[in-house]
């Protein structure tokens, strides 16, 4: 295989930049040999090299580059495989098929399996022999953090969110923004109730760029009478372990929520307009505790549409004209949430004008799994999200709604950037809008 | 012993020991790999799971009309040497003599005359796709000896073939011999590569399929 090099350089933090090139590949043969299991081995084993794979990423159609082939950002992945663990591993060794990983190679590879992908699994879709590749990308990024290799953006953001609880310093707790958005919006925010039948969480993204929404979500659940609160201690949806790489940290994080949950005999968490938070505790967190959780996980916009079927919920007509929507890659594609969406606009009178890629098969926003937060990622994004306009523009749609704040936010970073003429929106904050008697 | 009598003796039932035990550890060797416990509460049911595994299986081959578009080249060049392969292996009247024998079973042959235009079009497209894996970016970049290796080994056997038929470039019995060699050759290697993508695409769509179905997502 042709290696040549990505033209960035790694970008760490100063406990990962310390680390020496054993203890690097030594890392990454650890953090390797944790995810090779049968199911991980079956698709490794199974790429015919076809490439179709990179038809389907909008990093790929968005620069031509074929270095964003998304099966080729496996190969360290695949290498300390075929290497070590294949069933024919002595002959990889021995003919020189495979090489010894190094430290210098992994650098390179950081690039490709952090900034160019958003682990939207678009590719996984379209992989004619049934590789489930984004879970290999994902699961090479655990390889990448035990090598110290997550991006500095990440690593940080997922330390700080290990140690409190979220993600980054602000100048005052998360706690307090949370009670100052309610006196702003003038909602009561349920907080620290002992006990409740739902356990609510807010993505830092929308307490620090749309505490509307938390309002919205807020005004939605007083509305349904939901007995509900959000707890101090488990406040964050968001899980940088997961965008980091790391299985250890990502499971700290989820156990905080999961923690919160159980002391307060929640029968349900709910994940607010996040999408890679629903992945994280929807599909994730049970494997990585190690059993299954003892509540259920819904998104807000599934736990809206079961009051809506159950007629709790009933929404005025939203006069916002023609309508177009962004499926989330890990709600849709990933987590198997494709109604709810469009029953909610459908009651407010909204038939939403689909993208000619769409739903399960819609192209990303390109600022998921943690691909806005690293900077240097920053142009090449703007490319996917450029991509992203012209779909949605095609739909001469004069509204556009999504349900999950970062695909908002770097539709509003895009926005800004090509001047684009519509306004990302929120679907929660919408529904908020249109409740009747509310 | 002449050429012809070791390729299709000693040579063969080495090769064959070989492809059967290659294959076998290959598909135990991920087999016995940790199996991972899915934990999270499903979407759909068990049984709507293991449905949409199987049906995945199938509907995997279709192009989604989705993608189509950036694939159509891959997907004919594939699905034409396939189809090319299936017939002059099974429907070539001396190969169903041969394989018939360790069997003991016959079926209907085309006309030689039929199958060998089949292989003159396969070699064509098989010449394509090598050209295509040089000249494409992607495939260029993906490229290793596995796909090189693999795509001489089948290109050989169809080169051979073609040869004995055409009578040309040596004795009748040279090349037969030579032809044979080149099966085993194809045997041998079978489970080292590539090749073995046959074994594993049932099922990883399967996997896949029950997987996303179980989310309640596209698969």
């Amino acid at each position: 295989m042709n290696t040549s090099p990505v033209q960035f350089h790694a970008s760490l933090a100063p406990e990962e930049a310390n680390l020496g090139e054993r203890e690097r590949v030594a890392g990454a043969m650890r953090g390797f040999a944790r995810e090779i299991g049968a199911l991980s081995a079956l698709r490794l084993e199974a790429c015919v090299h076809c490439g179709m794979c990179a038809d389907a990423c909008h990093f790929y159609i968005a620069t031509e580059d074929p270095q964003y082939t998304p099966v080729l950002k496996v190969e360290p992945f695949k290498q300390v495989f075929k290497r070590e663990a294949s069933a024919f591993a002595p002959m990889f060794r021995w003919f020189g098929l495979k090489a010894k990983i190094t430290g210098k190679e992994l650098e390179r590879w950081q690039h490709l399996l952090y900034d160019s992908c958003n682990l939207c699994g678009r590719c996984s879709l379209m992989c004619p022999m049934g590789i489930d590749i984004a879970e290999l990308i994902e699961q090479a990024r655990r390889g990448m953090f035990e090598a110290g290799l997550a991006p500095k953006e990440l690593y940080e953001k997922a330390a700080h969110q290990r140690r409190t609880g979220q993600p980054e310093p602000s100048e005052e707790p998360y706690r307090d923004k949370l009670l100052a958005i309610g006196r702003q919006f003038n909602v009561d925010i349920p907080l620290d109730k002992p006990k409740a039948q739902i356990l609510l969480t807010v993505p830092r993204t929308d307490i620090e760029h749309y505490p509307a929404a938390v309002a919205a979500l807020v005004r939605v659940m007083a509305h349904l009478k939901a007995d509900c609160t959000f707890r101090s201690d488990g406040l964050i949806a968001e899980n940088y372990g997961y965008y980091a790489g790391s299985r250890d940290w990502q499971r700290e994080i989820s156990r905080r929520l999961i923690d919160q949950a159980v002391a307060c005999e929640a029968k349900v968490l709910i994940v607010p307009e996040c999408g890679h938070a629903y992945t994280a505790l929807r599909w994730e967190a049970a494997e990585l505790i190690g059993k299954p959780l003892p509540f259920k996980v819904l998104h807000i916009t599934e736990y809206l549409a079961e009051a809506l079927e159950a007629g709790r919920l009933r929404l005025r007509p939203a006069q916002v004209g023609a309508t177009a929507f962004h499926d989330p890659c890990q709600l849709v594609r990933k987590g198997g949430i494709t109604a709810a969406p469009r029953q909610l606009m459908r009651a407010m009178g909204i038939e939403p004008r689909e993208t000619v890629r769409h739903i399960g098969y819609n192209i990303c926003c390109g600022g998921g799994g943690g691909v806005f937060d690293i900077e240097r990622a920053a142009p090449l994004r703007h490319r996917v999200v450029e991509e992203k306009f012209h779909d949605i523009d095609q739909t001469g749609a004069q509204t556009f709604l999504t349900s999950c704040s970062d695909c908002r936010r770097t539709f509003d970073d895009g926005k800004q950037r090509f001047n684009w003429e519509l306004t990302p929106g929120s679907l929660l904050e919408l529904v908020a809008e249109q409740l009747q008697g509310g | 012993m002449d050429l012809v009598d070791f390729a299709r003796g000693p040579a063969l039932k080495a090769a064959f020991i070989i492809f059967i035990l290659g294959i076998v550890w290959r598909i135990v060797n991920v087999l016995l790999l940790r199996h991972k416990r899915i934990l999270s509460e499903p979407r759909r049911s068990v049984g709507a799971a293991l449905l949409a595994g199987l049906k995945g299986t199938g509907s995997r081959s279709w192009p989604h009309p989705e993608f189509i578009k950036r694939t159509v080249t891959g997907e004919a060049l594939g699905y034409s040497y396939h189809i090319g392969l299936f017939i002059v292996i099974l429907l070539f009247a001396p190969h169903i003599i041969f394989f018939g024998s360790f069997i003991g079973a016959r079926w209907p042959a085309l006309p030689n005359s039929v199958v060998t235009i089949f292989a003159v079009i396969t070699l064509t497209l098989f010449v394509a796709v090598l050209a295509r894996r040089l000249g494409h970016p992607v495939l260029r970049r993906l490229s290793n000896f596995d796909d090189f290796f693999s795509w001489f080994v089948v290109a050989l056997l169809l080169v051979s073939g073609l040869m004995a038929t055409a009578h040309v470039g040596a004795p009748y019995h040279t090349i037969l011999g030579l032809h044979i060699l080149s099966f085993d050759l194809l045997l041998i290697w079978y489970p080292f590569g590539k090749l073995m993508h046959a074994f594993y695409i049932f099922p990883t769509r399967a996997v896949d399929g029950y997987v996303m179905t179980r989310k309640g997502a596209p698969s």
